[in-house]
């Protein structure tokens, strides 16, 4: 078991792209670690730059208290789960699992045993004899996942591990594989685009963007404090409502109404009147009613779109769009005359220019 | 085997100190460019030992008046460019140059080739047992040893007791002296279609089904699908058939079993001349110099195909 | 009657779009037929032309007098007891089984690393060598270098050793090989190998565990494809082999003449069959284990 320290990391392609950029980041050991982003950011780059797959520009890579920035991938005590698995198709699943132990000289009958054990650690007795084009997408994972944990690594890396599952089977695995890393207790670091899949199952999440580190922290802190727009749009099932307009004095503006500007910000400096901002609010956190409010906004509701136990709620607010959760037993009908009420608590204010979060 | 590869094995640790060096993302067994080069190095001895060092020697015995009797047999004279000039003003080698260009368009490029499309573009929609049956013997062909095969065509065209004659009723036709180059082209289009049969399959298994569908949909009949969809698919497929169709039609040796160049030098292609001038006739330097110029010829048209497969990408 | 009158009355008075589909369909379904006999004419043709040259293959071994015509034999096996008695046959047969599997040996195994390390590094000038190897193979195992390859394998002393053919012929279909191998091997998925080498296997264990066996159909068809060479070539064991009980099949089937120099067609016919049996044995079973094609193979 170990940490994982990456200082000031670097990846650059032929050609000056940098897939991985000025990268700092500490992954704690025993650790569930998301590196979470759009396709292209870099997150898998990163992935592979820890595990030796990929050789570093400049910066370095420490696991435990080694310097692994030079060593051969084998050589580093990590082990990792491919997007396709990448299982053998000429082995069967025993010896499939016990590949890497083959390579690493261990006897033939320790290495068969320890692959039994780790196999019906994960379900798969009654399969060893199988050839992987002979399971399904859910049992060739789980022979991945024996045949990467089975050699006790110290660093464990899943690349994409869910997403070549079908959707139903993803939510079962997705409870197996955090039960497995919670019994297991080995660092593990993987890589999705899915942020409800990086929220669900990490301990803490790195969000990445043009191979640049956007924001590190728990699930809980990207979801409800985002570092910058580019976060606050990116997590969240439903995106965040981003609407960029100006301040009034202490309050800010909607087309033509106005809200008071939560009392946290008051006393901040640079809030003036005319401001241009970024005024964020996440669609679970407005509240609708058809009757008059106090503090609200009101407008017209346009489009429904049921979600099962809720639905989103599109409301015209002159001309800005807002979008808003509601539970299935509060449903609008379109055309209805709405007022929609801002939790102060959760309204976040973000720089035009910088992107970044001013709300502390 | 493993005396080779044992300092190739990388030892833990071992490129610690070597600095970083540039890597590409296909490297991914991490062989890096010096270990990629012993892998390389022993096919390339084999191939520089025996082929290309005999092919320079070739080049060097062009220039000289090798025979294989008499007095140059033991001591050549070198005579420069005279084998080439002599051999291009040689009304013999014209000819020969000619047949053998006829030969490469109507047994290589057109015959092996379009035979070798139509057949997978047919078969792929045939019953299996068909399919299995003419791919089979289509392969037979292509497998069977050189000497039996020019042994079955001698039997089916011998004009005696030949089998073409006897199913066409015309005994006495003797096909191999009187139709010499359209039997070597049909000859030689039955061994060698099987290579183009099996690379348009997979070529055409390659492309996807989808397209061609949306094309049906819109109403294009065949000849638009293979038009529009299918050929600019297998583009690449095509050029890489037809450059090595074409160097392996102008090359083959094969066809002297069947005519040995006649009757009177009418079936007499490159490869069958440079063995009458050299190995017959005994005038290796001569020989040596046809050589050149053919693997002159050859460069050309690979030149040629590398250019247009570069204008493709 | 009214209610009627207005469809009736549509397809007049628009361009008839009722009537189009129609025609489209029947023309169709004429096109459809037509393509249907063609391509039943195009199966029938290609059968009758390459069934036609093989049946005296199937019928000459097995008659009591073999001719070069094609006829319903009178059924015998005492052509394959003239053969026994060749002394030269069965050896040679032999003979071009050792052959074949020395060549196929070496070129699997320098061809299959040599293309694995082409398709995975790019070496400065790769594709213009390959394309150079390929274009001198096929000039150069011709006639063209006869001559220099016999003084070489003199010098070397290697004539009239099978070694010598091997080497040659080895050197021969090589750069076929690889230019067929290093395809296959880019069609490999690399995730495996990068599998392996987080397990900690080197270059070459990786080549032997994991690529190798998932090229293994493209191995099958490039093994099938160089014996087909070797079991064939008539010209290099011809020059470089003296002692006919070295010399191979193709060779050897040229001296089975009777003493009025006409060919024996007794021998010859089962010399043929049996000389054709085992490559086509072969083919058998690598197309029923592998699926004799190239898979993937040849893109560019």
């Amino acid at each position: 078991m170990a940490a994982i320290t990456t200082q000031s990391l670097v990846k650059e392609y032929p050609g000056g792209v940098r897939g991985v950029d000025e990268m700092d980041v500490t992954i704690n050991d025993g650790e569930f670690f998301a590196l979470l982003g759009p396709s292209g950011c870099g997150k898998t780059t990163l992935l592979r730059t820890i595990a030796g797959l990929e050789e570093t520009t400049s910066g370095t890579i420490s696991i435990g208290n080694r310097d692994v920035t030079d060593l051969n991938p084998g050589d580093r005590g990590v082990s990792m789960v491919f997007q396709d698995y990448a299982l053998f198709p000429h082995m069967n699943v025993e010896d499939n699992i016990a590949y890497p132990m083959r390579v690493r000289k261990v006897a033939k009958e320790a290495r068969h045993k320890v692959a039994h054990e780790t196999g019906s650690g994960l379900a798969l007795d009654g399969l060893m004899a199988r050839r992987p084009n002979q399971l399904s997408g859910g049992q060739q994972q789980r022979v991945a996942l024996a045949r990467a944990v089975a050699t006790r690594p110290d660093v464990l890396l899943l690349d994409e591990p869910l997403s070549n599952l079908d959707a139903r089977l993803r939510l079962e695995a997705r409870t197996f594989l955090k039960e497995l890393q919670r019994d297991l207790g080995v660092t593990t670091v993987f890589v999705t685009h899915d942020q409800a899949e990086a929220l669900a199952l990490a301990d803490r999440i790195a969000v990445m963007k043009s191979g640049k580190l956007q924001q590190l922290g728990t699930p809980r802190e990207v979801f409800r404090r985002p570092s910058n727009t580019f976060v606050a749009g990116f997590i969240g099932s439903n995106p965040m409502n981003l609407v960029t307009t100006t301040l009034g004095t202490g309050t800010i503006r909607i087309g033509e109404q106005e809200i008071p500007l939560p009392s946290s910000l008051a006393d901040l400096p640079g809030l003036d009147a005319g401001r241009s901002i970024v005024w964020g609010v996440r669609p679970e956190y407005l509240q609708l009613s058809e009757d008059p409010l106090d503090v609200s906004l009101t407008g017209e509701v346009t489009v429904v779109e049921n979600l099962g136990a809720s639905c989103l709620v599109s409301v015209l607010v002159g001309d800005t769009r807002l979008q808003v959760v509601v539970s299935e037993d509060d449903e609008p009908a379109p055309g209805t005359k709405v007022w929609v009420t801002a939790s102060e608590r959760h309204s976040l204010l973000f720089d035009t220019e910088t992107t970044e979060r001013i709300t502390p | 085997m493993s005396q080779v590869a044992d300092p190739l094995v990388a030892t833990p640790g071992s490129r610690k100190g070597t600095g970083r060096r540039p890597v590409r993302h296909d490297d991914v067994a991490g062989l890096g460019k010096l270990r990629a080069g012993f892998f390389v190095a022993p096919a390339l001895a084999l191939v520089g030992l025996f082929l290309v060092f005999p092919a320079v020697w070739t080049a060097y015995l062009g220039m000289t008046n090798y025979k294989l009797t008499g007095l140059s047999a033991k001591a050549p004279d070198f005579v420069g460019l005279k084998n080439f000039t002599d051999t291009l003003t040689d009304p013999a080698f014209h000819e020969s140059l000619k047949l053998t260009l006829v030969f490469v368009l109507f047994s290589g490029i057109l015959g092996q080739s379009l035979l070798g499309f139509a057949a997978a573009w047919v078969l792929r929609t045939t019953n299996k047992v068909v399919k299995s049956l003419i791919e089979f013997l289509v392969l037979l062909a292509w497998i069977i040893p050189s000497s039996v095969v020019s042994f079955l065509w001698v039997a089916l065209l011998d004009r005696g007791d030949g089998t073409l004659n006897a199913i066409l009723g015309t005994q006495g036709t003797s096909w191999l002296t009187e139709y010499p180059m359209q039997s070597i082209i049909l000859f030689n289009i039955w061994i060698g279609t099987a290579f183009s049969m099996l690379l348009f399959s997979s070529a055409l298994a390659s492309v996807p089904p989808s397209q061609m569908e949306s094309a049906r949909m819109v109403g294009a009949n065949t000849w638009q699908v293979l038009r529009d969809i299918v050929l600019p698919h297998i583009r690449g497929h095509i050029l890489t058939n037809t450059l090595l169709i074409t160097l392996w039609t102008f090359n083959t040796f094969t066809p002297y079993l069947l005519t040995a160049g006649g009757p009177n030098h009418r079936s007499e292609i490159l490869p069958v001349y440079i063995y009458k001038v050299a190995i017959a006739g005994g005038h290796l330097g001569v020989g040596a110099a046809i050589s050149l110029i053919m693997l002159l010829i050859n460069l050309v048209i690979a030149a040629v195909y590398l250019r247009v497969l570069r204008e493709r990408k | 009657m009214t209610t009627t009158q207005t469809p009736v009355s549509a397809p007049g008075a628009r361009p008839d779009v009722t009537s189009l589909p129609r025609r489209i369909r029947s023309n169709r379904s004429v096109m459809h037929y037509v393509g249907s006999v063609l391509k039943a004419l195009m199966c029938a043709l290609m059968l009758a032309f390459f069934a036609l040259p093989l049946l005296w293959l199937a019928t000459a071994p097995f008659d009591s007098a073999p001719s070069l015509s094609l006829a319903w034999p009178e059924w015998t096996l005492k052509n394959f007891k003239v053969l026994i008695d060749n002394p030269y046959a069965l050896r040679s047969l032999a003979n071009s089984i050792i052959l074949a599997l020395g060549v196929t040996v070496i070129v699997l195994v320098f061809g299959s690393i040599a293309s694995y390390a082409l398709s995975r590094v790019r070496i400065p000038g790769r594709d213009t060598l390959l394309y150079a190897l390929l274009l001198l193979s096929s000039i150069v195992t011709g006639t063209a270098a006869m001559v220099p390859t016999f003084q070489l394998m003199n010098q070397l002393g290697l004539i009239d050793s099978q070694l010598g053919v091997i080497l040659v012929m080895a050197a021969g279909v090589m750069p076929t090989v690889i230019f067929i191998l290093k395809d296959f091997m880019d069609s490999v998925p690399r995730s495996y190998e990068e599998s392996a080498r987080l397990a900690g296997a080197g270059p070459l264990r990786i080549l032997i565990d994991v690529v190798v066996p998932i090229a293994r159909p493209g191995l099958a068809t490039i093994a099938v494809w160089a014996v087909v060479q070797v079991w064939g070539n008539f010209l290099i064991p011809y020059i470089l082999l003296r002692s006919p009980d070295k010399q191979p099949a193709a060779v050897v089937m040229y001296t089975f003449y009777t003493e009025g120099g006409q060919p024996n067609l007794a021998l010859i016919s089962t010399f043929s069959l049996l000389f054709s049996v085992p490559v086509v044995a072969m083919y058998f079973f690598v197309n029923r284990k592998f699926g004799f094609r190239f898979h993937g193979g040849i893109k560019s």
